[in-house]
């Protein structure tokens, strides 16, 4: 199995190359399913045909979210965002029997999950797929999604990482255990401050020896976890300085958990605006735009943040004045509430909204649509652009949100990924047939005895 | 003979027949692969493959398992074993109601309930035993099941006009808790579940004969049983014993084991060994075919456990379907029909579709 040269040495070296994966979202705003060729966000075609897309485009990993519970608006299911999705790993192993080489990575929670099952299922996976899966590692704290799980809320969110740390320290060993040819290497014991584990693993290991890891955090404490646990890690500054930054960060951690420079790779979120000139592209962009963020979505959307109804305020006009409500009551859940700090953060907004002549609807768009994220313009522009990241290894490729299922990834798959390859800067085939290998991950062997005294 | 004839067409009670895949193992046994297993007992003319989640060294999750096979194959019921003691309720509902996205309406669901130290001990639970194996089991299917109506068929509506994706009238909490009695550590479930309806509406559930009736789960709660006899002989009066038992609603799902004569392998010295408790068969082709058509008169299917999935599945195929179906005792495979199709089940409608007509009514 290949390896790059800097995953043991302490100097980052760039590989040159880029790959992609793609988010299947399923939910959220970012999702058009206003436009005429939107299709389906559950049925079991639009995912082979998002997967089947990005494996002719010869994309690294196929990530699903996961859904614990659904996001509450005052108090009921929100009503105007794509919402309803499978469960990853299920629909993940239905995936694998219609595709041969694209890695299959699961969100998955460490709260509401118990170790030992989690690792035998993402284990399963592994073998089903013939060593294509992947884990993203995910925490929850609130006790509003522990109301549809046997502990409920039970953990401080002080606690997430810890204890996150202490599950995937598990599973590891979980998979660890099983030496080919010797076959379990007996009980994986573990006794915490919030569960115990105690197991006698049944599974041997896949063609690429366990999942990857793949970990989506970003606060110091996230950085720090993926330094030390992940392969991969999901981040959220695909904007070029950004990047770089966010590089020498991850690699001073990596170095400072005792692993090699190139040790954990780096794939921003991102999303994709493109066509054959700037000009149609930016026309594009417009039109994205306003499907994503309708009238009534921004408005609902400083609801969220208000934790009030503010239906009577109309969407082209200012920011209102009313304040949110402060207390934590639990009329409002999701992504957005912030409790006390929503007095604050309306006050910014306003004077943020004001200062630059934005309108609710203007506003929101701003604040939602992935600024970021976004690399807008004709695929030749777009690929000088990313080619540059490639050579300094600013990152080691980027996550993809289409905004239209199924048919939003044509575009990249018939156009970017070609002027990538002319540029040398893109796989012209996959490597190989397990995930870890079309990453160029090192194998991450591990003796029983190593295992056993973990 | 010819009464067992008219007895299945009068009644247009014909049967079908399962065939439990887990000899296929996770990489498919003698077969290349899992794919190419169920492929070939979809061909066969089976109605239904069952997946094993029995916890054996090797064994990969039945339900991934069933997913997999799910794209691959267009008629074949796909039907896991999923534990209903140490798992999370709210988890198991999704994972289902997701193999019936995936395979087109085919799932189902054989819901268990065993006593196992050792599945305790991995999520870090004391050891459920005794009646409360019952408990959590009808426990585990009521949360699914109300979560599986949580979304009503038409809650996703994609309103351009006024920007709603979904109803929300049409979403409901589960709001589900442990009964006051509850030998476990009591839980609730609130819901509402983050996958649509599934494509059934709802999965049919099965479980053990032994599991289910009074004090135990509900026969409302399933939709068919599995009934074990330890001869054949005592099969056919077991399932008249079940069926009167647990009424009519209930369908019953008879289970044999088979071994036959096979590529020169007379079945009698292929017979020996393992002890599952269930019934056994064990001769030529010819015989199984009078044994299933009799059985087939009394069940409403039959599930078969084969030695070797390779060797037995060249004769089932060969010899004993054809001959089943030239007797007019297995029903026709349905062309894009679902497992509740098979079953004779109707979809039924959301338990929450009438309180949300009511309140919009009040309203």
């Amino acid at each position: 199995m290949t390896q790059h040269s800097g995953a043991q040495s302490d100097v980052f070296v760039p590989t040159g190359k880029l790959q992609f994966g793609v988010f299947f979202q399923g939910v959220n705003s970012g999702t058009i399913w206003k436009a005429a060729e939107s299709g389906s966000q559950t049925d079991f075609e639009s995912f082979r045909r998002i997967v089947q897309t990005a494996e002719r485009g010869l994309f690294a990993a196929f990530f699903l979210g996961e859904g614990l519970r659904l996001r509450e608006h005052l108090g009921r299911p929100h009503a105007l965002d794509v919402v309803g999705r499978p469960d990853a790993q299920t629909m993940l192993a239905a995936l694998a029997s219609v595709t041969t080489n694209i890695g299959l990575v699961a969100t998955q929670n460490t709260t509401y999950n118990d170790p030992a099952d989690l690792a035998h299922r993402l284990s399963s996976l592994d073998l089903i797929s013939r060593g294509r899966a992947a884990w993203n590692i995910v925490t929850t704290d609130n006790a509003w999604t522990g109301a549809n799980f046997r502990r409920g809320g039970y953990l401080d969110h002080a606690d997430r990482y810890r204890h996150a740390e202490a599950f995937v320290e598990t599973a590891k060993r979980i998979w660890d255990s099983w030496e080919t040819a010797e076959g379990p290497a007996g009980r994986v014991l573990h006794e915490g401050q919030h569960y115990t584990v105690d197991v006698t693993p049944r599974l041997p290991r896949s063609a690429q020896y366990r999942p990857v890891l793949f970990q989506a955090g970003d606060s110091p404490e996230g950085r720090d976890f993926a330094a030390r646990q992940a392969d991969v890690i999901f981040s959220a500054h695909p904007k070029f300085d950004a990047a770089v930054e966010f590089r020498k960060d991850l690699v001073a951690r990596s170095l400072n958990a005792g692993r090699g420079a190139n040790a954990v790779q780096i794939m921003p979120a991102s999303e994709f605006i493109l066509a054959p000139t700037a000009d149609e592209a930016a026309a594009k962009k417009e039109w994205v735009r306003s499907l994503q963020i309708g009238p009534q979505q921004a408005v609902a959307y400083l609801e969220q943040f208000w934790g009030r109804e503010l239906s009577a305020y109309d969407p082209d006009g200012p920011l209102p004045e009313i304040d949110p409500v402060v207390e934590e009551t639990s009329e409002t859940r999701g992504s957005g509430f912030h409790g006390a700090k929503a007095r604050q953060l309306a006050d910014q907004w306003r004077a943020e909204a004001k200062d630059k002549g934005l309108s609710i609807r203007q506003f929101v768009t701003s604040r939602t649509a992935r600024v970021d994220a976004t690399f807008t313009g004709s695929y030749s522009a777009v690929a000088d652009q990313l080619a540059e990241y490639a050579r300094v290894g600013a990152v080691d490729g980027f996550n993809i949100s289409p905004w239209l299922i199924p048919s939003g990834l044509d575009d990249i798959v018939n156009h970017l990924v070609p002027e990538l390859q002319e540029r040398g800067v893109y796989p012209t085939e996959y490597r190989g047939s397990t995930l870890r290998e079309n990453l160029a991950l090192a194998t991450p062997v591990r003796s029983v005895e190593a295992a056993r005294a973990l | 003979m010819s009464t067992t004839e008219e007895h299945a067409t009068e009644a247009g009670h014909t049967g079908f027949l399962a065939i439990e895949l887990d000899g296929a193992g996770w990489d498919g046994g003698d077969f290349a692969s899992l794919a190419e297993a169920v492929l070939a007992v979809e061909s066969a003319g089976f109605h239904a493959a069952t997946f094993t989640d029995a916890p054996v060294a090797g064994r990969t999750n039945a339900l991934q398992r069933a997913a997999y096979a799910g794209p691959v194959t267009r008629s074949i019921a796909l039907v896991p074993e999923v534990d209903t003691v140490h798992t999370e309720p709210f988890h198991v509902s999704t994972q289902l109601a997701s193999l019936d996205y995936v395979s087109g309406g085919r799932a189902g669901w054989i819901a268990t309930a065993a006593e196992s130290p050792e599945a305790a001990a991995a999520v870090g639970r004391s050891d459920v035993t005794g009646a409360a194996l019952a408990q959590e089991a009808a426990a585990s299917i009521e949360v699914s099941r109300r979560l599986w109506d949580s979304w009503e068929d038409d809650a996703v509506i994609r309103d351009v006009a006024t920007g709603r994706y979904i109803d929300v009238d049409k979403l409901h909490h589960a709001d589900f808790e442990t009964p006051a009695d509850f030998a476990g550590a009591g839980y609730s479930v609130k819901g509402p579940s983050i996958i649509p309806r599934p494509l059934q509406g709802q999965l049919p559930v099965l479980a053990a004969a032994s599991l289910v009736g009074e004090g135990q789960v509900s026969a409302d709660g399933v939709d068919a049983v599995l009934v074990t006899a330890p001869t054949p002989e005592l099969l056919a009066a077991e399932i008249r014993d079940v069926r009167s038992r647990l009424g009519a609603p209930v369908a019953v799902v008879a289970e044999l084991d088979v071994v036959l004569d096979s590529r020169g392998l007379a079945a009698a010295d292929r017979a020996a060994g393992s002890e599952s408790g269930r019934a056994r068969y064990a001769g030529t082709a010819a015989g199984l075919a009078d044994l299933l058509e009799s059985l087939l008169v009394e069940a409403d299917g039959v599930r078969l456990h084969p030695a070797s999935l390779a060797l037995e599945l060249d004769e089932l195929s060969r010899l004993v379907l054809p001959e089943l179906r030239r007797r007019g005792a297995l029903r026709a495979p349905v062309p894009g029909g679902t497992f509740r199709d098979l079953l004779g089940l109707t979809r039924p409608a959301s338990r929450y579709t009438d309180s949300s007509a009511a309140t919009a009514a009040g309203n």
